[in-house]
């Protein structure tokens, strides 16, 4: 097996390379033979497949949290174990038990752990840079709010301030919009935006096919194996898509359609853009039903 | 079962003998003889630690595993005694009963993570098959060793439920360096446990060593089980590490003071359950200090001001009381708006409970809701409509039955027009609904209701300029909120 340097599309600057990574969960093959480079420039990729395609565990794996059958992970020409410090993660809000005694500033500041050291003692410094990262997403006011009593939004925004507090140069996010209201939403979008503007690079699990082209520019259409990665201008295609979610795409294609067809035109703003009617009409809530019947 | 039947037959003839106060005040304040100060002391070094260690063990879901191990290490007593024996020592010597002990309680987890990891069983089922087989095993041990002409395994037992009247000096030493060193490491390392107990794959992500901290959360556990075996016994040493934490929880929501008051409560178990037992002979210690622990543990489930029984149980009720109270206001202001009596009007405004509660028998509650409604000066006995509908909305009544009637209309009409914003990001609850949503929206929802003629009859009469100042108090209180989000 060659080395990565020494194949002309692996290229030492990309933030992320992975060669002929295969995963598997007792023998049943969950990802094979995956071979990707992210683009050069500070990009939001987004990671996109049906249901049990790998998506979760491509993130892992390059994380070194499931071990690999074969393959190599590179970020910026090195191997994860020697690039941890620029690497940032937000796990998917289930991963965890919410009940757990902790404030959120608490968590933020579990992203400088690594910096802080083994058993060296958290400090203000610290802390201060935790509290700043929760401002970026929003969350000032309930940095020493328990976790339990933040809404799922909430939750999902410390994991993001959390994230920011490792003050990485590329990040692995597990579905972000998962299961959050309209205003973190766009919270969410607007910080990936920003951090694209300052040089990262986001890799974003996400489910939600009518919002990819809106909110980001590459994508990575994964099903076991790549069925294709680049700009989403030209990968994200109709053919890609059938060839990524076979027969179950039209069904999926044509639902969302409808919705976001009934959903754009639909809402007046009426309110200024924090109030509930504005963060509406943003569009594109996965999972809009029919807001008729009155 | 020869260990089981010498035990209970120990613990059948509990006779109790009061103690005078200066023979308590003496052992609690470690007077009451040399031996019986350093029982007491130990015990309470032993709370302390079990309290702070098991802070962790609870928090990374490894209760149960401590109770396995516990188990397991009877087994280990029993090897370690015939093998000093075989060896020609007398086999009591306390450092290599526990070194056995620690052997088989640690070959008893690793045996529960090899069965979880090569079989389908789940880890409960795992647990409990390694507990009672390890524990079988060690009960046939000792029961065989019993019968060994020796003469020096008497005390044998007491690991079972715990002697600590039988410690020497040198014993509670041990315990108190073991435990003072298990307490340092937990201080020590506190921010990388509570990464790893939260989150352990972001913990993995960041390079945090999970299984190594995992490796010392099991072995500050073993740590505190061994120790712990001669004070309390192994049947009983899970719930130094489970209680104390558990209880701690239902006070507060921060790691470090959880851990802090585990270890507190821990301490105070230890100290008050030595000393009782000190005091009151024939009285199981191990046992004792397990119940104060049991009794901190109850009344703060009973008490605890954010978690306890009690606080849920009334908040329930008061929930329950303000949704009554809402549907009875709202079920007499749609009876008359039925009627058409206006506001003020003064004939036709009695009815009766059966008309606010069509086809539903008034039951007591009700009955009280109405007197209690009275008091607050919300509802009247009518006289002037007959004996038949006795009951009347007071002028105050009346405007709160239209407020709330008012409110549950226009969140009716926004959960159907709007049904795609996720209902957890709105407050319902909020007293008026220019509260939680923008003046432009309430005006939408009234109009709507207003062409469907469900506007309560206050607004429809005064309809464009609908509270302005709400208003701007609606978005003041969202940007409160939302932090400014956006």
């Amino acid at each position: 097996m060659p080395a990565l340097a020494s194949r002309p599309e692996h290229s030492a600057r990309s933030p992320l390379s992975i060669h002929d990574m295969t995963v598997a969960y007792q023998r049943r093959p969950v990802l094979w033979d995956v071979d990707y480079d992210a683009p050069l420039e500070p990009s939001l990729v987004a990671i996109v497949g049906p249901n049990g395609a790998g998506k979760s565990t491509l993130i892992k794996a390059c994380l070194g949290l499931v071990p690999m059958a074969s393959g190599q992970v590179e970020v910026f020409g090195q191997p994860y174990r020697a690039q941890r410090k620029v690497v940032g993660y937000v796990p998917q809000r289930e991963s965890v038990d919410w009940d757990f005694p902790v404030s959120a500033l608490d968590v933020v500041v579990m992203g400088r752990y690594a910096m802080i050291g083994w058993a060296r003692p958290v400090t203000r410094a610290h802390k201060q840079a935790a509290r700043e990262c929760l401002r970026q997403v929003g969350m000032a006011d309930l940095a020493d709010r328990q976790i339990s009593q933040l809404s799922g939004g909430q939750q999902q925004r410390v994991f993001l301030a959390r994230a920011l507090a490792q003050e990485s140069r590329i990040y692995f996010m597990d579905e972000p919009f998962a299961g959050v209201d309209a205003a973190t939403e766009h919270a969410i979008v607007d910080l990936l935006r920003e951090l694209r503007s300052r040089g990262r690079t986001v890799f974003c699990v996400h489910h939600d096919l009518q919002t990819v082209e809106q909110y980001f520019d590459h994508v990575v259409l994964l099903n076991t194996r790549l069925v294709a990665a680049g700009p989403v201008a030209t990968v994200f295609t109709h053919e890609n898509l059938r060839k990524t979610y076979g027969g179950r795409l039209t069904v999926l294609e044509e639902a969302a359609q409808a919705v976001a067809q009934a959903a754009r035109p639909g809402v007046s703003a009426s309110a200024p853009s924090r109030g509930v009617a504005g963060a509406m009409t943003g569009g594109g809530i996965a999972g809009a039903g029919g807001g008729g019947g009155g | 079962m020869g260990a089981w039947a010498l035990q209970i037959a120990t613990l059948a003839p509990v006779r109790v003998d009061w103690p005078g106060w200066t023979q308590v005040l003496q052992t609690l304040t470690f007077r009451a003889g040399f031996n019986s100060a350093g029982v007491v002391l130990a015990a309470t070094v032993l709370g302390i630690a079990g309290g702070t260690v098991g802070t962790f063990a609870l928090l990374r879901q490894r209760a149960l595993m401590s109770d396995a191990l516990a188990h397991a290490t009877l087994p280990g007593i029993g090897a370690a005694y015939l093998i000093a024996v075989a060896l020609g020592a007398t086999g009591k010597s306390l450092p290599g009963l526990l070194a056995g002990a620690t052997v088989t309680g640690i070959i008893g987890v690793l045996t529960v993570h090899a069965i979880t990891r090569h079989t389908r069983l789940k880890e409960d089922a795992a647990i409990a098959a390694v507990l009672s087989v390890f524990f079988g095993a060690g009960v046939v041990l000792l029961s065989y060793i019993q019968r060994l002409p020796t003469g020096t395994q008497g005390g044998l037992n007491h690991f079972i439920y715990g002697q600590p009247a039988a410690m020497s000096l040198r014993d509670a030493a041990l315990i108190g360096g073991a435990a003072h060193g298990a307490i340092a490491v937990a201080a020590v390392l506190l921010k990388e446990l509570r990464a790893v107990c939260f989150d352990d794959r972001f913990a993995a992500a960041i390079g945090l060593r999970v299984f190594a901290i995992d490796l010392v959360v099991m072995g500050l556990v073993v740590l505190v089980t061994v120790i712990g075996l001669q004070a309390v016994g192994l049947m009983l040493v899970v719930s130094l590490l489970v209680v104390p934490p558990a209880t701690a929880r239902f006070w507060t929501d921060n790691l470090t003071r959880m851990t802090i008051l585990s270890g507190v409560i821990g301490g105070l178990s230890g100290y008050i359950g030595a000393s009782a037992s000190a005091v009151l002979q024939d009285l199981p210690a191990g046992a004792v200090i397990v119940l104060t622990g049991g009794t901190f543990f109850v009344v703060s489930m009973l008490i605890s001001p954010r978690r306890g029984v009690i606080h849920h149980a009334v908040r329930l009720a008061t929930q329950r009381a303000a949704v009554a109270r809402d549907h009875f206001l709202r079920g007499a202001y749609e009876v008359l708006e039925i009627r058409g009596v206006k506001p003020g009007d003064e004939a036709g405004g009695g009815f009766t409970l059966h008309e606010i509660k069509p086809g539903r028998t008034i039951g007591l509650g009700t009955r009280v809701l109405a007197a209690w409604l009275v008091r607050r000066g919300l509802l009247e006995r009518g006289s002037a409509a007959g004996a038949a509908k006795n009951w009347a909305l007071t002028a105050r009544g009346h405007s709160e039955a239209l407020r709330l009637t008012r409110n549950h209309r226009l969140w009716e009409e926004y959960l159907v027009t709007h049904a795609e914003v996720a209902p957890s990001h709105v407050d319902r609850s909020a007293d008026r609904v220019e509260h939680a949503l923008s003046a432009t929206l309430v005006r939408e929802l009234e109009e709507a209701l207003r062409q469907q003629g469900r506007l309560p009859m206050e607004f429809a009469t005064a309809p464009a300029s609908v509270h302005p100042m709400g208003g701007a108090r609606a978005r003041a209180h969202l940007d409160a909120a939302g932090g400014g989000s956006a």
